[in-house]
This record gives structure tokens, sequence and C-alpha cells, in this order.
């Protein structure tokens, strides 16, 4: 078959997001058919996450189709949500509004050392550099009162949110050639999708068989049950996945299905237990059902310099 | 023309401003009231807050509410006329009264005579960050002659971190918008200030219980 004009990504890819979009069309088709069984009963909540889902894999299917440089953009904007919505949650002091104003500068400057394929920079630049250059700059302004707590939590954002989540994006500066299913954008993808059905698989099983709390000073619904359940089932899919979307075979592959299952449940209770030292629930409501970008992404803070890491020590 | 620009600046400028890089969390925005006349009274920390009211109720991406601002320093030379009143869209209102008989609030009963929606600040000028400062007297007055008027009290946290007065470095901070409810003339110009401010400083402390180790 011609094609006139050349997609950025590879067929497999576009398999796996019309496989994302079949999933997401049978939730909706079963929400429907919820509420139209149990019409006195509110499912509002669960329509409103199902419609941030639709919203959510639509931007970033569009972005991964059209370019690589727009994921980028994309993921660049996802660590800038993130930061912010940390950076107003955590207590703050007046003296380190600029300080905080190059946290956020950090974030253009990491992605332009994915952007340059720069990967000794991208891999020190925030845990050498910026590490060293936050106090500074705070000893510039001069106020020591709290000094340690504030270059402590806002190092701890910038990795996170910054750091980690650019780990997604250096998939993408990936050699092609060493996944030649599917490039480095089926390593996104395959990484993104089991990240978030991990999420999803641990809920649906504790809400079912859910009853030996695992976490309960951190997260008293989180249990076992759930966690085992999401662990089986994701590390099932990433199996299933692997050859479609990586170069692993069957152990790399089950191996890859742990990591990101027990990683997921660990960033998962790690971002719970600063929203509860915070004292706050969500961390925003950007997306209805969900709450903020940072309760979406939490797991993934995890998961992405993990799975990052194991799949470059094997292949690249 | 000017509608053109007043679509440039609010319809991407502004929404860029408020609703991505500060972003806004409403609490309770079903009491905001649709339509006017109405009168918006909220705490002002930073040039940010009228930005952020103007984006909570619009038509067709349009403002409806109009901030009464000081015509001596708004209007001061006719690039800033156009700007503040064709652009920006402000209800200009004098500070010092030409003849003693003059009442300066006159373009602001004319406002809710024609159904207006208003934006009041009544600290008068921008105060320390995050902190109510004394309220002013004229908002009773207008309560007292327009009684079926709504105000609707608002207090916000975060603009005062993101823009505080003497800054010009803007820091993305999350807005926090706390909308009260609806409040009317009692009888007794006092009491109408003492209610607002007690249903000012009642958000304050709600917004104050979610950043209680803020140091600003």
């Amino acid at each position: 078959m011609d094609l006139d004009f050349k997609l950025d990504v590879a067929p497999n890819v576009l398999m796996a997001l019309a496989g994302v979009f079949t999933i997401l069309l049978l939730a909706s088709v079963i929400v429907a058919v919820l509420k139209a069984r149990n019409p006195q009963k509110d499912y509002n909540e669960l329509v409103l996450r199902v419609r941030s889902w639709w919203v959510m894999a639509s931007i970033f299917s569009l972005a991964m189709i059209i370019t690589r440089d727009l994921t980028l953009i994309f993921l660049g904007l996802v660590s800038f949500l993130a930061l912010k919505e940390y950076l107003s949650i955590i207590p703050t002091r007046r003296a380190d509004r600029r300080v905080l104003f190059w946290a956020y500068i950090a974030i253009p400057i990491q992605y332009y050392w994915i952007h340059e394929q720069w990967y000794g920079m991208f891999i020190i630049f925030v845990p050498v550099y910026l590490f060293l250059f936050i106090p500074f700059r705070m000893i510039l302004i001069g106020e020591t009162k709290n000094f340690l707590h504030a270059v402590g939590t806002i190092h701890w954002g910038v990795m996170t949110m910054v750091f980690s989540i650019s780990h997604v994006a250096y998939l993408l500066a990936l050699p092609d050639n060493k996944n030649p299913a599917a490039g480095g954008a089926g390593l996104v993808l395959f990484l993104i999708f089991l990240t978030q059905f991990n999420d999803v698989a641990q809920y649906t099983w504790g809400k079912m068989l859910g009853k030996h709390k695992i976490v309960p000073k951190v997260s008293p619904n989180k249990t076992w049950q759930g966690f085992l359940g999401g662990v089986i089932t994701t590390t099932i899919l990433a199996v299933l996945l692997a050859p479609v979307l990586t170069p692993m075979d069957l152990k790399l592959a089950i191996t890859a299905g742990l990591i990101i299952s027990i990683g997921g449940f660990i960033g998962d209770v790690t971002v719970s237990a600063v929203k509860r030292d915070i004292g706050v629930k969500d961390s925003g409501s950007m997306l209805p059902g969900h709450g903020g970008i940072l309760d979406r992404i939490d797991s993934l803070t995890y998961t992405a310099p993990l799975f990052f890491h194991f799949i470059y020590y094997f292949y690249y | 023309m000017s509608i053109l620009f007043r679509f440039l600046y609010y319809g991407i400028f502004i929404r860029l401003v408020v609703l991505f890089f500060l972003g806004l969390n409403v609490r309770q925005r079903q009491r905001l009231p649709m339509q006017g006349p109405a009168i918006l009274v909220s705490n002002h920390n930073s040039h940010l807050d009228t930005m952020v009211l103007m984006t909570l109720i619009t038509r067709h991406g349009i403002p409806l509410p109009k901030p009464v601002a000081a015509a001596d320093y708004f209007l001061r030379n006719p690039l800033m006329r156009w700007f503040s009143t064709k652009v920006v869209g402000i209800l200009p209102i004098k500070r010092k009264k030409d003849h003693a008989k003059e009442d300066l609030l006159q373009p602001v009963y004319e406002a809710l005579e024609q159904s207006e929606i208003l934006i009041f600040f009544p600290e008068g000028s921008r105060g320390e960050p995050e902190k109510l400062a004394e309220l002013k007297g004229g908002i009773a007055k207008l309560a007292e002659k327009y009684p079926q008027v709504p105000i609707v009290p608002i207090w916000m946290y975060g603009l005062g971190k993101s823009l505080p007065r003497g800054e010009a470095l803007l820091v993305p901070f999350f807005c926090d918008v706390f909308v009260g409810e609806s409040l009317f003339w009692q009888g007794e110009r006092k009491v109408l200030i003492e209610q607002i401010r007690h249903s000012l400083s009642t958000l304050e402390q709600q917004a104050g219980r979610l950043h209680d180790e803020d140091l600003w």
C-alpha cells in the first residue's frame, strides 16, 4: 500500500492504540449498561472518570501519532502540571519564589537534553546539577529558617515530577533499530498502558476481593488481594503485549510486568503518603473523576525510571 | 476592532495565563451568579485577581463581569483608556469629588440598573499576600440603594504567591477560589460590612486550613 504521508510510529503501535480505544469503548458501554440497570444509583464519578480517560488517551495518542517532538512537549507539559500541583499543595516559603521559578525552568532544559538525545546530561542534570544549584540559589536569597525542609521538598518534587517522568520521554530518544517491532513509541505505550492498567486492576481486584489491608496507615483502601490481583493480571498482559511492542522475550517480559505492577503500587502509596502528610485528599481537580494530574501519574513516577533502566540495561 | 482585541485578550491570553500557567480549583462554583445584577466582592493581593475573577463567569469565552476601578489610574492616557474600557472592560469610577454634591458611585448605579455583574475589591488597593485588610464602606451604600442585588463574597488563595505586590516575575501556583453564599442588605450598613468581613474570613480560614504551613 502506498501512503502519501509517513506516520512517525510503527503499525504495531497503531494496533495497540486501537486496542486501548477498544477498551475505552467497552468501559463506556459497561458504564452505560450499569446506569440503565440501576437508574437510582449515582454513577457520576465513574462517568467522569471514564470521560477523563477518553480525553487523556486521545490527546496522548494524537501526540504519539503526529510526531516524536509533540510527544516530548506533551510529556513536558505533564511534568509542568504535576510539579505545579505539587508545589501548590506543599508548604513553601515566600523567600523561595525565585528558587521555585528555577525548578520550573528545569523542565524545558531536561526535555531539551532528551530532544538532543544527550543521555549523559539527561541522567545527571536533575540529580547532580540541579541538586547542587537549588541550595546555592537559596543561599543567594539568604533565608535560613526551614532551609533544609525547603531544599528537601523542592528537590523531591523535581526528581519525581521532572526527572522520573522524563524517563518516559527518553524511551523515544532510544535508537529504533533495537526494537524493530515498534520502536521507542512501542516502549512508551507498553509502559504507560501497563502502569495505568495496573492501577485499574489493583483497584478492581481490591473492590471485588479486598480483605487484608496492606499499608493501613498510609492508604487504608489498599489490600493484599488488590495488590496481588493487579500484579498477576498486569504481568499476564505484559507477556501478551511484549512481542507486539517490545524486543523482550518471555523471561524479561515477566520481569517487566512485575517491575511495573509492584513499582506502580509503591509509587501510588508514596504519593498517598505525601498527600496524607500535607492533609489533602486529592492533589487537584484537573481531571474530573480522578482528582489532580499527580493522582493519575503517581504510579508512573516509579514505573518510568524502573522500566527505563531495566530495558536500557538489557538492550541499549 | 475592539471586540477582536477583547477576544484575543480574554479568549487566548487570559485563558493561557489563568487556566494553564496558574490553574484554578474552584470550590462551590454553583454559588456564582450566572446573570446580573450582582456584585462580586473579593480579597485583593495581586494584579492577577481581576483576571481570575473575570474567567469565572463567561459567555462564549467573553467575561460578563466588570471590575470597578479607579478612573485616575486606569484612564490616565488615551491608550490606557482604550485598553481598560474597551478590552479589559472596567467600570471606571473617580476617587475624588469635583463638587460636594457629586455621587462618585453614579456609574455603578447605572451599571446595576442595566443588570451588570460588578467586581469590587472592598479592601481598596492590593494588600499583604493572603491577608484580609479592613473593608471600605462604598459597598454598603450600594447594598442599601439596591437591596435586591446579591453580594457574592469570593476568597482567592495563591495569587499573592504567584505575583505579589512589587514583583514582576510570575511563578505558577494553583489558585484556590472559594465562593461564599450570597449576602443581602439587612437594614444597616455596619451589619452588611460585618457580614462580608465574616464571610470572607470564613473562606480565608477554609483556604488557610489547606495551606497552614505556608511561610508567606
